[in-house]
């Protein structure tokens, strides 16, 4: 089977999987008065690995998914999570950021941006209640957990992805320094 | 080859964007049409395998609610002993009241069971929860197959959880009442003050009572029930059964005004629901018993 197609299976095999493991469990497991949220983290480390366009098709399908399984309002979660998964595709190709905060701190911009997307467009579909400031507070604590879950979640989808994928960009940069293919020293 | 790929990824964008918007347009457009069919078709295949994960993660669920409960657990054992020792003289003195009333009751010819189980009561196990920060529902794994239809009201032993907004054949959406769109007619049970109880989105534990009126003498520690039917019509019939409790009176914010506001916090904990009553009936239209 074409190495495209099995990291196509893999990848939605990765979104079914996360959608029902947060639905089913991590949702109802309350930490610091919330629950982690492992779409914006999953669709961020799709992102980080595959670059742009996949990060954004992943992020549109997983929402779709969630929309769709929670019967909510069908292309609102599909098009904060595009977004992500653009976001942190477009982080990888223009800047390649290496370092074991990288998955934390994207994680927890990730997090930040679903979540406050996802409650903009709550609020321009109409919200009929009043919105309490301890809204802020959630979407801080939400992050903050996500944050610490982020680094071994990356870890899981990029032990998942990262055989199928072309070229992993890191190993290569590394291989390619020793052999002194990109060194500064062999350009003098 | 690089202003390819670079239009090649933008034309992607655009495509899914334009996508979202389209979907989110036909989704608001039509009422029960072809997207709100495929939600069904698609709820009705995970729903088994919601369930089987359900099952199977709960493990990991108990322990992470362990740990959480061990943290909560100092923090809350203060304010148990106070109110230990209020419910306790409450509960000496509603033993002699249920006494009276009974003996009262049965002199009057009434039939005390006035519980639940006339409202055929539908078991079910929740299946999934919303991951947003709306805690807006829940999936439970029984649907149009046990009688459960759309407006159903939902409960669990603790008190009201929300109504079915969504049934399929073998599994069913409860909206909840910390969902902003939902609203339920109560009244301070001590009292009789009615008022509407709804949530301030972002504030899951916080549900406020509404349309009090400025002399009405709400106080901390009053329990909130449902109202049920108060009109006479019954196309104004009340989607709740009375007396349902919904939660206890925490704090009354400008009292005596006309903007005063009844903090309560729900009695049933909508975060940790194993399982949840649908009452599938509305026996004398969800008025309160003559």
């Amino acid at each position: 089977m074409p190495r495209t197609i099995r990291l196509s299976l893999r990848l939605a095999a990765l979104a079914l999987g996360a959608v029902i493991v947060q639905v089913a469990a991590v949702s109802q497991v309350q930490l610091f008065g919330t629950n982690a949220d492992l779409s914006p983290l999953v669709v961020a480390s799709v992102g980080l690995l595959c670059g742009s366009v996949p990060g954004a098709i992943f992020g549109f399908g997983t929402g779709l998914f969630l929309d769709l399984a929670l019967v909510q309002t069908v292309g609102l979660s599909s098009l904060v999570l595009l977004g992500v998964g653009y976001g942190a595709g477009r982080l990888r190709e223009l800047r390649d950021p290496e370092g074991p905060l990288v998955p934390i701190l994207v994680g927890a911009a990730a997090t930040a941006a679903a979540t406050v997307g996802y409650s903009l467009m709550q609020f321009l579909l109409g919200v009929d209640a009043p919105v309490s400031l301890l809204l802020v507070r959630q979407i801080l604590a939400t992050t903050l957990l996500n944050a610490i879950i982020a680094a071994p979640l990356y870890a899981l989808v990029r032990r998942m992805l990262v055989p199928l994928l072309p070229e992993d960009p890191r190993r290569r940069r590394r291989r390619a320094y020793t052999t002194g293919g990109l060194s500064p020293l062999s350009r003098a | 080859m690089y202003d390819k790929t670079v239009r090649r990824r933008r034309a992607v964008l655009g495509l899914l964007v334009a996508s979202s918007l389209i979907l989110l347009t036909a989704y608001f457009g039509e009422s029960g049409g072809g997207l709100h069919a495929v939600q069904r078709g698609v709820l009705d295949v995970v729903s088994p395998i919601q369930e089987g994960a359900s099952r199977a993660l709960k493990p990991f669920r108990d322990l992470a609610g362990w740990t959480g409960d061990t943290l909560d657990a100092k923090k809350e054992v203060k304010g148990l002993r106070a109110e230990r020792d209020a419910l306790r003289s409450t509960a000496v003195a509603g033993t002699a009241a249920r006494r009276e009333n009974a003996q009262l009751k049965r002199m009057l010819g009434i039939d005390e069971a006035a519980g639940l189980n006339r409202a055929g009561p539908v078991a079910a196990r929740v299946i999934g929860q919303d991951p947003s920060l709306w805690y807006g529902q829940v999936t439970i794994n029984k649907g149009t197959n046990d009688g459960i239809q759309v407006d159903q009201p939902v409960v669990t032993g603790e008190g009201l959880v929300g109504r079915v907004s969504f049934a399929a054949g073998s599994t069913a959406i409860v909206r909840l009442i910390t969902d902003h769109t939902t609203r339920v007619s109560a009244r301070v049970n001590a009292t009789g003050i009615t008022g509407v109880v709804r949530v301030e989105a972002g504030r899951p534990t916080d549900l406020v009572l509404d349309f009090t009126r400025r002399d009405d003498d709400v106080r901390r520690g009053q329990v909130i029930v449902t109202a049920g039917t108060r009109s006479r019509a019954d196309r104004l019939e009340s989607l709740y059964p009375p007396n349902v409790p919904i939660g206890t009176v925490t704090r009354v914010d400008q009292p005596a005004t006309d903007d005063q506001q009844v903090h309560l916090r729900p009695f049933a904990d909508l975060r940790r629901m194993e399982f949840v009553q649908v009452l599938t009936k509305a026996p004398n239209h969800n008025r309160p018993l003559p």
